[in-house]
This record gives C-alpha cells, structure tokens and sequence, in this order.
C-alpha cells in the first residue's frame, strides 16, 4: 500500500510528462465517461447538427432582404447595449449602498433578491399582464392616483422593446449586484485605511482605491451578462410574444418563430448563426478569462 | 466592510468641496433622507410585479379586468378552482406540478452524479486531459441555450424522446453539468491534498477516496449546485415548450403558457397557478441563501 501512494506522489509530480500511467489515472478517465457521454450526445451531436442545417448560403440571403430580420438585429442591438450596460451600472451603484450596514438596508436586500429567487416566467407574464394599457393595473393607478392616461406600454413597439428590457434588467439585477458586492468585500480594509490617512474624498476613495480593484471584475461580468443577455428568450417571448406586427423580436426569439411556428427549420438556425461574429470572439476572451488560472 | 470604513473614513476627512461646507448634522439628515428615498425607490421596483401576482390571484375572475391596487372583493376561490383542477386549463394541474417536480428532481440527480465524478476526475486524481475536459465544459457553459433549441429539438426526436420527460431532463443537466463542473473545480482547490495523501497512505481506493473524502467535504458546493440545477430545471420554459407537447407532459411552466393561447385568458387563476408554483423554489433559494451567494459567487471575484 506505502508503494502505491508512492507511486500516485509520482504521478502528482511537476515532470508529468514523464509519470508512468497508474491505477488512478485510469479510474480518472473511467470517471469522466459519465460527462463525455453527455458532452457528445447532447452537445457535440446537436451544435455540429445545428451547423450543418445553418450551411446553405441561400438562407443566410433570404434573413437579409426580410424587413423582421432587420428590425430584429437593431432591436437585439439595443437589448444588449442598454440591456447589459444600465443593468451594471445600476449593480455597481446599488452593490454600494447594499453593503451599508444599515439594519434596515440589510432587510431592504433580502427583499431585493425576490426577482432572482423567484421564477421567471410567473412574474414576466405578471408584468404582462400589468401592463396592459386597457386593464392592467400600472395604467389603472395611474389614473386612479394622478388622472393620467398611461401610455401603450406594450403596443407601441419601441415601449415594448423598453418595457422587455426593463422586465430582465428586474429580473438580474439581483444578481448582478451580488456578485458586484462579493467583488467589493474582497477589498482589503487597509486600502481605505491608507486612503483616510491621505485625506481622500469618497469619490476619490471610488475612483482610486474600489473602481481599480474591480474593475476586472466589472469587465468580465459585462461579458459574461452579453452572452446571457443574447440568449435572454423569455422576457421577450412572454411579454411581447415578439409583437406587435414581429417588431419587437431579438435573434433568440425569431430563431424560435422561423424554425417553430413557420416551420422553416434552417431559416431558424441561420438566424442565429448571424449572432456569431459577436459570440465567438465574446467567448474566447471569457474562456481566457474564467479558465485562465485552470494549468 | 468596505463601507463601513468608507464611513469611517468620513468623519475624520479634511473638509473640502461643497458637500463639505454643510454642517455636519444637516448633512446626517440629508444622507439618511437620500437612503431612504433611495431605499422606497428599490423597494416598490422590486416588490411591485410579485404585489400584482398576488393581488390578481386574489381578485374574483369577473373582476380581474379592473385594474385596481386592491381589489373590491377579495378572495380565496381562486386558489380553490386551481387545487381542485376546476377550470378548463388547470385539468391536469396536479400532474403537471408532479412533472415539474420530476424534471427538476431528476436534472439535480444527474448533475450531481455526473459533475461531482468529473470534477473529482479532473482535480484529485488528475485525470490525463482534464483541463481540455475543463475548458470545454466552460465552452458549453458559454453557449446561450436558446440558440440550440432548434437542433436540440430534432437531436431528441431522432433519439425517439420527444415529447418524453427524460427530454427535457437531458437538456437541463446537459446546461447544468458545465457550470458544476467549474464550481467544483473552484472549490475542490480550497480542500488541502494532505487529506487525499492521508487516505491513500491508510490504503484508500479512488472510489474510497470520492465516497468517504471528497463528498463530505464538497458538501457547500454540492448544496449550492444541487439547489441551482433544481431551480434551472423547474423554471424553464423555453425548452419545456418545445420538448413536451400535450397537457399530460407539460410542466407547469408551458401549461401557464397555455393561457395565454386565448384572447380572454383567466388571469386571475393564472396568477393564483404562479403563485402556487413560485412558493416552493422561493422558500428553497432562501433556506440555502448563504451557500448560494458563496457558491455562485467563487470564482467571480477572482476572475
């Protein structure tokens, strides 16, 4: 037995290169059948699949003289660019104040996470439902307590658009403020200290002692939160259904239609071939960035 | 703790600018007063979609086109016309809670069983290729469900479970499993390898070593992980919709969206239904609060 863990300290060894195979190394591959399995059944087979639907160049000249395609690249456009980035901003700001130790605010933020524990497609059709300019209650008080007519929020296209980004920016700020404060609690205390000793302003603590430490941070969750803002399916398609008049669909949702409720499979898989040029190169900097420090 | 020294700090700075030339107790006041202005703010954002949820559940069906703050007649029998299926849509509610439950049970299973062996693979015994393994997980990690849905669909009618809840099982820990593997990976580096030594050298087998080592101490991670493969199985919708087609199938998710397949839906038990169906992965996500937090959040500071 003392020869075996002799052995597994040499395979451990820097010279890896060198180590002899042994008994571990086999049951290190054994065990990661179960994941292999998974990865090619249910990844590999089905992305090289969608790739090869996505191959005919005819699909890719159809998406671009239809007008829906069109208006759905600006309208992802701008899910993404205020999406992503008012969404942040509102997390750096917001991270700040959680992290007051304020009884009440420490309450406030238990609260504050209701939209991510709780599931969302209950509270987006409850949005929906809530702004519907006729009966829904949001217009409903408005007229109730200020004898204001309230505006069309989900049938004017450009309020539709806004009203989805503000229903995902509701359900991910909690999260995104989150980890924003995991980022600001690993500051070492002694940098404030040091700043306070230099008689810095607290703008001046912000922009030389918090933004520096976290900006990185800040970076790659921006990053990350595209990737997952571009794949947002559901505050759109619940919401708006993609409507009025397919004005308000971004790629994940007008994938869905063209393949789905047109029946037109590699239209579907074209459309969201076109995301490409933005995910490819999002998730190689990401992949350097989250798995860099892995050997 | 930053804040608090950033308070600290502002009792003692040197006074300039503006702001500073305000007395110290006006200023206490107006910072308390911007707090809590700024606290109502957050509170009503927050609180107000999930407030409508439960005020339209709450609201008698004839009622629920009024559009009120609190309804006239409040009342329970919504919640009655759900749980007794009493209503053309919720036919199959039961069954369809018991689907979700399914799906959501099973994608925890298989997540747990399948990452936890790789992760253990690929960090304790070093697995040859474990960090191609690792770095291609990540890479399945960065792809948006969404854009697979289409190929995804027709991958699983050529296995013959279309409209199967295994389907829908499958996809989810397949988008699950990556994100496990990484946080195992981040938290199995923080248990020191004197331990695995010390059980080689008592004459531990690997599988020994995964049983009566690894998985005691990965207990955290596997609470945080298992809770978050849960909710990601009970809350979709998007693939749920796809993969299951008839109301006997549907998780809870799509039977919602149902309602919406006509122009007077019943609101008021649709809300009654989401309430009904959010409780449960609510009251999860707070009792595991503090192991969500430090497990979602592992790697991210680092990064």
């Amino acid at each position: 037995m003392a020869a075996h863990a002799e052995k597994t300290a040499a395979a451990v060894a820097p010279e890896r290169n060198a180590a002899p195979w042994t008994p571990e190394l086999t049951w290190g591959a054994i065990l990661l059948i179960p994941y292999i399995t998974v990865f090619f059944l249910f990844v590999v087979w089905p992305v090289g699949y969608g790739v090869w639907l996505g191959r005919d160049p005819d699909s890719y000249r159809r998406l671009l003289a239809d007008p829906v395609y069109l208006r759905t690249v600006w309208n992802t456009a701008a899910f993404l660019g205020i999406g992503v980035n008012l969404k942040l901003f509102l997390a750096l700001i917001l991270s700040a104040y959680f992290m007051s130790q304020r009884p009440w605010i420490r309450w406030l933020s238990i609260l504050f996470i209701l939209p991510w524990a709780v599931p969302s497609i209950p509270t987006i059709l409850s949005f929906r439902w809530m702004l519907n300019s006729e009966w829904g209650m949001l217009n409903g008080m408005l007229w109730d307590f200020f004898r204001i007519e309230g505006p069309y929020w989900l049938v004017d296209p450009k309020l539709a658009l806004s009203s989805a980004i503000a229903v995902h920016i509701w359900k991910y700020l909690p999260f995104w403020t989150l980890i924003l404060m995991a980022g600001r609690s690993a500051i070492p205390t002694d940098y404030y200290e040091a700043a306070r000793i230099d008689g810095a302003s607290r703008m001046q603590m912000f922009a030389y002692v918090t933004w520096p430490q976290i900006r990185n941070l800040y970076v790659t969750s921006t990053l990350l939160s595209t990737i997952w803002t571009l794949g947002d399916f559901n505050s759109i398609y619940l919401l708006t259904g993609g409507g009025p008049n397919e004005l308000t669909h971004v790629l994940a949702t007008l994938g869905v239609r063209y393949a789905f409720r047109l029946q037109e499979l590699d239209m579907g898989v074209a459309t969201v071939m076109t995301a490409l040029p933005i995910l490819v190169p999002l998730v190689f900097i990401l992949i350097r960035r989250l798995g860099g420090r892995v050997e | 703790m930053a804040a608090r020294s950033e308070a600290r700090v502002r009792g003692t700075t040197p006074r300039r600018g503006l702001w500073d030339l305000v007395a110290h107790p006006v200023r206490r006041v107006l910072e308390e007063g911007f707090m809590a202005v700024l606290g109502v703010v957050i509170l009503i954002w927050t609180i107000l979609p999930i407030y409508h949820m439960a005020i339209v559940s709450i609201t008698p069906l004839t009622d629920a086109f009024a559009g009120k703050f609190w309804p006239e007649r409040p009342t329970l029998e919504n919640y009655q016309t759900v749980l007794f299926q009493e209503h053309y849509f919720l036919r199959e509610f039961w069954r369809q809670l018991g689907n979700s439950l399914f799906v959501a049970l099973a994608t925890m299973a298989i997540v747990l069983f399948v990452a936890s062996l790789a992760s253990f693979a690929i960090s304790r015994l070093k697995a040859r290729y474990g960090h191609v393994v690792s770095n291609t997980a990540l890479l399945t990690y960065l792809i948006p469900m969404a854009f697979v849905a289409i190929p995804f669909y027709r991958v699983m009618s050529d296995y013959g479970l279309l409209n199967t809840l295994w389907a829908l099982t499958f996809a989810m820990a397949t988008f699950a499993t990556p994100y496990a593997i990484w946080v195992f990976r981040q938290y199995s580096d923080t248990i020191p390898f004197e331990l695995d030594e010390a059980a080689r050298v008592d004459g531990a087998t690997p599988l020994q070593l995964y049983w009566l080592v690894y998985l005691p101490l990965m207990r955290p991670a596997m609470i945080a992980i298992g809770t978050y493969a849960l909710l990601l199985a009970w809350n979709e919708y998007l693939y749920a919709f796809l993969l299951l087609h008839n109301e006997e199938r549907a998780t809870i998710p799509v039977a919602m969206g149902f309602f919406l397949n006509t122009d007077d839906a019943p609101w008021s038990l649709l809300m009654a239904t989401a309430i009904i169906y959010s409780l449960p992965p609510a009251a999860l996500y707070y009792s595991v609060r503090r192991y969500m937090v430090s497990g979602l959040t592992a790697g991210a500071t680092k990064a």
